[in-house]
């Protein structure tokens, strides 16, 4: 089964973010970037199924140079190949002109199945994956946490809300938004390291890719969230804080 | 183009509140652009949505009726609606953001050559939408700038449904054409993932844990302020995926929704799929190490501080007033 991973570098979880002189994005000389979550377990499944049934997996990212470092990382944990696209107009492009730069790269390699992560932690748009079925026509399901492969196709499990689950049935090809938490994730081995080392990054620049970039939504500009409620910021010693929270709790808010 | 069309979700005939919140975000933005507003039920049967629907404010409502839609599926709805968004030629196409939103409208929304604006927490002069970015450290502002119809899925919470007015609308038909050949995805019946036995729904106290904690080795350490609390013990959604404690103890999106009078979150940054679970919560307390994390947007109290110094010295001091 050929496999194809959309993965994507995001800002780290726990990065101090500061908004950018124009405010239209984060300063990101100041931050880490890392794989994003959801990603991390679309690639575990795809290794999965590889040790499995077989096949290959690639693994592809958007971004700028420094992206190459997510798809170096999934290759040390056992992906088989590569795809770069660099691009570094990517903020100009919303979710579907990023997803037609994606498409325009999978297409040529005719995978039996595309997984994507389901959401990334930076803009949590959510949509990558859906889009990409609609544009290649294939078929999908979305928050998916395990996947297993029939003789019609595939079968999986869909999360729902609430703690309820559903089993789907779908044909190949396919593509599946992966959910975070299906899997326990593989750390790369140092003999993975060593051999990412020598497979294939191919870089395609979306100029070549031709996909259109005319967005249809933008993003005019981000600021620091509004407050829902005021915060009463408890200051001192982990102890004095602690006796301060207990009071307010008991006579203030009276939940105690 | 015009008109604001609310795309609501049913079940067996039942109207969620995040639908009705839709509604009313539908409403805000007709009024605010000076345009009608209806609302659109689809599925097999939808008799009943279409009177509940039909009590309210709403310039028209439409039953999307096929029988190939009794199941979710998201080829028979996306095709159910394009063909009625193409007849209708609405201007805002508003949907609750559910896990079936989720599933099908981007690729409706592709189809159109259009993007849906995820997951809105308000809607602004402009109109402009914002929504959350990164985790809700950031807030964006998007403009719709496409030819085509603007899609938009609202917040759970965003929106207040208790505000709409009654009315009465006409309610009209629509059959789209669906041959069962186009639906390439079978599912089957939802079921539970587990027994359920804790409700935390119903409970008032709640300590919570996050990814703060680090190591399933150091839960003792919250258990024991729950303990001293009296308190439930639950978790946001990477304690439950790495398997610390079991996923009937998660709260957010994918996990319970609760409302207990005191709901302590314990190194819990508090991303938009947490909050959801928990921002009804009549008093929020959170001690994090991040001053700017987003849970102290939503929380009374607050300390800011290592959680493995902060909450043995909370236990002592709950432990202390209890004498």
């Amino acid at each position: 089964m050929k496999i194809i991973v959309a993965i994507k570098q995001v800002p780290e979880r726990d990065a101090q973010v500061r908004i950018d002189p124009v405010g239209k994005w984060i300063e990101e000389l100041d931050v880490q970037f890392a794989l994003n979550e959801s990603d991390a377990y679309a690639l575990e499944e795809a290794l999965q199924l590889k040790e499995k049934h077989g096949g290959e997996v690639i693994v592809i990212s958007a971004g700028p140079e420094r992206a190459g470092q997510v798809i170096r990382e999934a290759l040390a944990k056992g992906a088989d190949r590569g795809i770069h696209i660099e691009a570094d107009d990517l903020g100009s492009r919303d979710a579907l002109g990023v997803a037609r730069l994606l498409a325009a790269a999978i297409q040529p390699e005719n995978p039996d199945l595309v997984l994507a992560g389901l959401q990334s932690e930076d803009l949590g748009l959510g949509q990558t994956g859906v889009i990409l079925a609609e544009l290649l026509g294939f078929p999908h399901s979305s928050l998916i946490l395990h996947v297993d492969v029939t003789a019609k196709g595939l079968k999986v499990k869909r999360e729902l809300e609430e703690g309820w689950f559903q089993s789907i049935e779908l044909p190949l090809p396919a593509v599946l938004a992966i959910q975070s938490g299906g899997n326990k994730l593989r750390y790369a081995t140092l003999m993975g390291i060593k051999r990412a080392k020598t497979k294939e990054v191919r870089r395609a620049s979306a100029g070549e890719l031709g996909a259109d970039a005319s967005p249809v939504v933008i993003l005019e500009g981000i600021s620091l969230p509004q407050k829902q409620r005021s915060t009463q910021i408890l200051p001192g010693s982990p102890k004095e804080a602690s006796a301060a929270l207990v009071e307010k709790l008991r006579f203030e808010a009276r939940v105690l | 183009m015009s008109g604001v069309l609310v795309v609501i979700e049913q079940r067996d005939g039942a109207i969620g509140r995040i639908s009705w919140e839709a509604v009313a975000a539908g409403k805000f933005l007709g009024t605010k652009i000076g345009v009608d507003v209806g609302a659109a039920v689809i599925g097999a049967a939808t008799e009943s949505a279409a009177a509940q629907l039909s009590a309210k404010a709403l310039a028209k409502v439409v039953r999307i009726e096929h029988a190939l839609l009794a199941q979710y599926t998201s080829d028979g709805y996306s095709l159910a609606l394009e063909q009625f968004i193409a007849q209708d030629k609405p201007e805002y196409v508003i949907f609750p953001h559910t896990y079936q939103v989720r599933d099908f409208v981007p690729a409706l929304a592709t189809r159109f050559g259009e993007m849906l604006i995820s997951d809105v927490i308000a809607i602004a002069d402009g109109p402009v939408f914002a929504r959350q970015l990164l985790q809700g450290r950031l807030q964006g502002s998007y403009r719709h700038t496409g030819t085509g119809p603007c899609l938009v899925s609202v917040q759970a919470g965003a929106f207040r449904a208790d505000a709409l007015e009654a009315g009465s609308a006409q309610v009209s038909r629509f059959t789209p054409a669906l041959d069962a050949a186009q639906i390439r995805t079978r599912p089957e019946p939802p079921f539970r993932g587990s027994e359920q036995t804790i409700d935390l729904g119903s409970a008032q106290l709640i300590v919570s844990v996050g990814r703060g904690i680090k190591d399933a080795e150091n839960l003792p350490l919250v258990q024991e302020l729950a303990k001293a609390l009296g308190a439930e013990l639950a978790a946001s959604r990477p304690i439950c995926d790495n398997g610390w404690l079991p996923m009937e103890r998660q709260v957010g999106s994918s996990g319970q929704t609760v409302s207990p009078r005191l709901y302590l979150a314990v190194g819990i940054s508090g991303a938009i799929q947490h909050l959801v679970g928990m921002k009804g919560a009549q008093c929020i307390a959170a001690i994090n190490k991040d001053p700017d994390a987003p849970i102290f947007e939503v929380a009374d109290y607050g300390i800011v501080g290592d959680l493995f110094e902060v909450v043995p010295a909370l236990t002592e001091a709950v432990k202390a007033a209890k004498g």
